[in-house]
């Protein structure tokens, strides 16, 4: 089978960029990657987007980011699953080109938040819960994510401050990233004082949503140029699964079912083993999501994904580090752009290219892209020999 | 905003009313026609009763665009005594302390005004701690 290849990739620094419009920043991102791929020209684009027709009243933004970007005459449409639009993006684009209908791809994440503030954003955000049965109620994404939470620390006995570790790490490992939103490390006590948003998610427990784009180009190892100087990063798995939308509908709210069922199939697509990742992008947009993700993936048992944070496991240095260059908490939560941000950030640590956020000897990455409380859960398996 | 959405609902808003499966005898809120235990098609109506208890609880400090007028407040995963669990806000618990397994019951509230836009004033189940339940912690003698 034809090898799927990261052959370039791009990103803008993740933060609050009021200066810079949706397109202005998706084509920073583009621009950064078909330079990156040694000038590929894609024949599709996929356009990852949780939000704009909410926040900027933006719909139709396939074509607006292909005409923005001189690329007219190209195949190109929006893909959507609210905090998992990046992930599910990069399938798409993966699928065109492992399927040979298409030799290069463009898939490019882009949010804009910043255009609106406060109960604006928070209404947004709770567009992507079940609007009649959900939203109605005054649930946010935050009070979702809390609810699990409290239920988990009920089920658990985690101890106050047993989520600190995840916030910890990712700010730590930000502070290496030129393109995080937040590059310093904080202190165990910032974490014990932080302000309460939905009881038991401090502020540390909550990735901040802000403007960024992130773009990769994806063709066939035969299509590559002949100059082509990057060590080849390859998509070894791809897999996606979805849950019921309302977090009430699960008979275990604890589950991540959809999580679970799309590491197992990356995995096996991938014909590797969990022991084989070598670090573990996951999708912390709230601490308790990173925690239930590294339970449904198998590197922790039920009710003790919050002990590898505690203990350092996801350290850089650890059995598995995660958030390597500061994950959403620190990098920032660019809505549908996060998880191709994921992937941009896996493909430069497979390069070695990370910097201050090498993983050593990486190989292996697995990022995965959530949408919800993993209402949507996309996997990917990049590799490097 | 929206008017045939809210009038569409309100059996569910107001009555609780959701479906049972003819086939299994499961119990469904919301109603989907589908019953989600055995897959069969499930469309015989169903009143809950209102009775529940607290799965999950959380207050909201920072809320939507509608709600923030009345933030904080608190919203629960109520399990319901005939098996399904549903996203409610509680009321009438200032004051109090809301714990995980809290026997609550529905009631009928204001959940939202629509601003500007056109004033409707959008009503609601929540659930407040059942009146007819002895206290847990009521000292004894």
């Amino acid at each position: 089978m034809t090898d799927v290849i990261i052959a370039g990739i791009g990103q803008t620094e993740v933060g609050e960029h009021w200066d810079i419009s949706l397109r202005d920043l998706a084509y920073a991102a583009i621009r950064e990657a078909i330079r990156d791929s040694g000038r590929l020209r894609p024949q599709a684009l996929y356009v990852g987007n949780m939000l704009a027709p909410n926040l900027s009243n933006q719909a139709h933004l396939g074509v607006l980011l292909a005409d923005h970007c001189g690329l007219t005459g190209i195949e190109a449409v929006t893909v959507e699953a609210a905090g998992a639009s990046g992930g599910a993006a990069l399938r798409q684009g993966y699928i065109a080109v492992k399927s040979g209908m298409v030799d290069a791809v463009l898939v490019v994440g882009v949010e804009k938040f910043t255009d609106q503030v406060g109960a604006g954003v928070d209404s947004a955000l709770a567009t992507t819960t079940d609007s009649d049965f959900e939203a109605i109620q005054g649930i946010t994404a935050a009070g979702q994510a809390a609810l699990i939470a409290k239920r988990y620390i009920y089920e658990n006995k985690v101890p106050a401050n047993g989520f600190a570790g995840f916030a910890l790490t990712a700010h730590a490992n930000g502070a290496g990233n030129p393109n995080a939103m937040f590059r310093k490390a904080i202190k165990p006590e910032a974490y014990a004082k932080a302000d309460m948003v939905s009881d038991p998610l401090n502020m540390f427990d909550i990735a901040p949503v802000a403007d960024g784009a992130a773009a990769l180009i994806l063709t066939r190892a035969d299509l590559l140029p002949h100059d082509y100087h990057h060590p080849l990063v390859k998509i070894a798995g791809s897999a996606s699964s979805v849950d019921t939308l309302a977090l009430h509908d699960r008979h275990d709210p604890l589950g991540f079912v959809a999580a679970r069922v799309a590491v197992e199939q990356a995995l096996q697509k991938a014909g590797i083993t969990l022991e084989q990742v070598d670090f573990f992008e996951y999708h912390d947009a709230f601490s308790i999501y990173a925690a239930l993700a590294l339970e449904t993936a198998g590197f922790a048992a039920r009710g003790e994904g919050w002990k590898l944070a505690a203990d350092g496991s996801i350290a850089p240095k650890g059995r598995i580090p995660c958030a390597t260059m500061g994950g959403l908490k620190a990098r920032g939560f660019p809505g549908g752009a996060a998880g191709v941000y994921q992937a941009v950030e896996a493909a430069t640590q497979l390069r070695g290219g990370a910097g201050r956020c090498q993983v050593a000897g990486a190989k292996t990455g697995m990022i995965e892209s959530l949408g919800g409380p993993a209402s949507t859960a996309v996997v990917h398996i990049l590799r490097t020999d | 905003m929206e008017i045939p959405r809210h009038w569409r609902l309100k059996k569910q808003r107001y009555g609780l009313v959701g479906e049972v499966c003819p086939h299994c005898d499961y119990k469904i809120f919301p109603p989907r026609d589908v019953c989600p235990n055995c897959g069969d098609e499930a469309k015989d109506l169903f009143t809950f009763s209102g009775k529940g208890q607290v799965y999950s609880f959380t207050t909201i400090y920072e809320a939507p665009t509608g709600y923030d007028s009345s933030a904080p407040y608190t919203v629960a995963l109520v399990k319901l005594d005939e098996g399904p669990i549903i996203t409610a806000q509680l009321t009438d618990v200032e004051g109090s302390s809301v714990e995980i397994g809290m026997p609550v019951e529905m009631v009928t509230r204001k959940m939202r005004d629509d601003g500007d836009e056109r004033g409707i004033l959008v009503y609601s189940y929540k659930f407040r701690p059942s009146l007819l339940v002895p206290q847990a912690h009521h000292p004894a003698g």
